[in-house]
């Protein structure tokens, strides 16, 4: 993991002031965030709220209205060649090729950045997301799930070192959940800086180091869970018997195909370290 | 980052030719119009027409050939909406390529259905009795018009495969395109035409080009109708090259 810029390592993502309006409608009215390198950062927010926007702006598809915004220590503006060298995105639909293959779609984003050996790369990652039965298939045959790794496995190669999930889980089963966190928590142990947009509370409590609420245009909350949780009214004590939730249930009688290691009951939640 | 123009415009390239190969009806839809069209007006209508060809199918098929380029880009127009629409095109364009080459790659491949696609009709014309004493340089002539000309109606296409909403208005914008060749001297002499339609037909692009590929492949002297044909192609090229590039670049925020 290369990181370019070494002499002065700012944050990951610095985003000061951003404004985005569709027309009359204010979608972001001054946002402001900053990223640790290599720590997990989630953007919380529901339906509309202007969450995707950020991602698209960071990611040099979109001109925000007004603000500077920096990733990797480049200004999303003057550099944007640099930043879209140092990103990669992994958009709320999953960006893949149905008519080529698993490998061919790999591939594909390999040569398009001008890798060497762009088969060996495309064959690590088909082992590395448990697709290599299905390398040769066409896309248009895969599950949902399956999508999603490839879609994640193209957004890993050429290691950038910051990489934007829009929704990574929206529409998965929960075995796919489970593997698409999966991934994303190697990611960050490996020093990736990750910022992930989600609407599932859960999502960001398994994942972030950081939280950060978007509301109204707005970042209305920043910190990480257990700053979060101290804003709240004082905890009470109350005694429930512990059902299993239909989540395990359900893991329970599907099994897990082996696929995940720690995803059997013991899903306790702790944070990453 | 324009360093990388041609590799990643081969690379792409390859992904859609690869995508044409895996589906090979849109080779056939396009081309079975064009076909019917040339098996109707030859063996249904053509014995009525007075096209002052000793053959009909020798007259007819310059104006088949329009009309097939013009259905085969409404797939470029698709293939382009369907790249906007799923995510891969927002991947590219995050992607540390030379953005113009997502464009472009749609472009060539265009170039390359529509080869494949005319080819096709020139060997079923060839089947029902086509036949040229033209030498080399001349089909090289009619060879660069149609791809002129291809090009031209590509760009046009490439306008609505950045813009249409849906599936249905992004192929809409071909019809008029393949309805242009009937109101031109494509099936027959524009001379019997009333004095308004027949104004049209003689000034229209379609009319000139017609001619042309014509008057190439049966050896017969192109004068300078030829020169306004490039004229048209070149100029309807240019301008839709312009205002695609323009819708382009808004959609990417470059």
């Amino acid at each position: 993991m290369q990181t370019t810029a070494s002499q002065v390592p700012g944050p990951a993502i610095h985003v000061q002031g951003l404004l985005k309006s569709y027309k009359k409608l204010e979608v972001l009215r001054g946002v402001d965030f900053d990223v640790a390198r290599g720590s997990i950062f989630a953007l919380l927010g529901s339906n509309g709220a202007g969450k995707t926007t950020v991602v698209n702006i960071l990611s040099t598809l979109l001109k925000a209205d007004a603000g500077t915004a920096s990733v990797n220590d480049f200004d999303i503006v003057a550099h944007a060649a640099d930043v879209r060298q140092s990103i990669s995105l992994t958009g709320q639909f999953a960006a893949v090729d149905e008519i080529l293959s698993g490998r061919e779609n790999l591939v594909l984003v390999a040569r398009l950045r001008h890798l060497q050996a762009p088969g060996v790369i495309a064959d690590a990652l088909l082992a590395r997301f448990s697709l290599t039965d299905a390398a040769a298939r066409r896309v248009s045959t895969y599950s949902g799930g399956m999508r999603r790794r490839l879609d994640i496995a193209m957004s890993l190669i050429g290691n950038p070192p910051v990489i934007f999930l829009d929704e990574p889980t929206a529409g998965l089963d929960p075995q796919g959940r489970l593997d698409v966190w999966q991934a994303v928590k190697e990611l960050a142990g490996q020093g990736t800086t990750v910022l992930l947009t989600t609407q599932y509370l859960d999502e960001a409590e398994q994942l972030a180091d950081r939280i950060a609420i978007l509301h109204g245009g707005r970042i209305i909350v920043n910190g990480t869970l257990a700053e979060l949780k101290q804003k709240l009214p004082p905890v009470k004590v109350e005694y429930v018997e512990k059902q299993p939730t239909l989540e395990d249930v359900f893991l329970a009688m599907v099994g897990d195909d082996g696929k995940n290691d720690d995803a059997g009951d013991d899903r306790s939640g702790g944070t990453r370290n | 980052m324009t360093k990388h123009f041609l590799g990643d415009t081969a690379v792409l390239l390859g992904r859609s030719l690869r995508h044409i190969a895996r589906s090979p009806d849109t080779i056939i839809t396009t081309t079975i119009m064009p076909i019917s069209l040339l098996l109707l007006f030859v063996y249904v209508f053509g014995g009525a027409i007075k096209s002052g060809s000793h053959s009909y199918v020798d007259y007819l098929l310059p104006g088949i050939l329009l009309i097939t380029i013009a259905s085969g880009i409404s797939y470029t127009a698709f293939r382009l909406f369907l790249d906007m629409k799923s995510g891969i095109f927002e991947r590219f364009q995050s992607m540390p390529i030379a953005r113009s080459s997502v464009l472009w790659a749609h472009v060539l491949t265009s170039l390359v259905a529509n080869l494949i696609s005319l080819l096709v009709v020139v060997l079923v014309a060839l089947l029902m009795g086509f036949r040229s004493g033209a030498g080399v340089l001349p089909w090289l002539a009619v060879a660069g018009i149609l791809i002129l000309f291809t090009l031209a109606l590509t760009w046009i296409a490439v306008i609505p495969g950045l813009t249409a909403k849906s599936a249905d208005g992004v192929s809409a914008f071909s019809y008029p395109l393949i309805f242009l060749p009937f109101i031109s001297s494509a099936f027959v002499p524009t001379d019997t035409m009333p004095g308004p339609v027949r104004a049209f037909a003689d000034y229209q692009p379609v009319t000139y080009v017609i001619n042309a590929i014509r008057d190439l492949y049966t050896q017969r002297p192109v004068g300078t109708g030829i020169w306004i044909a490039l004229a048209w192609c070149v100029g309807i090229l240019i301008v839709a090259h312009l205002f695609a590039r323009v819708i382009y670049r808004r959609r990417i925020a470059w």
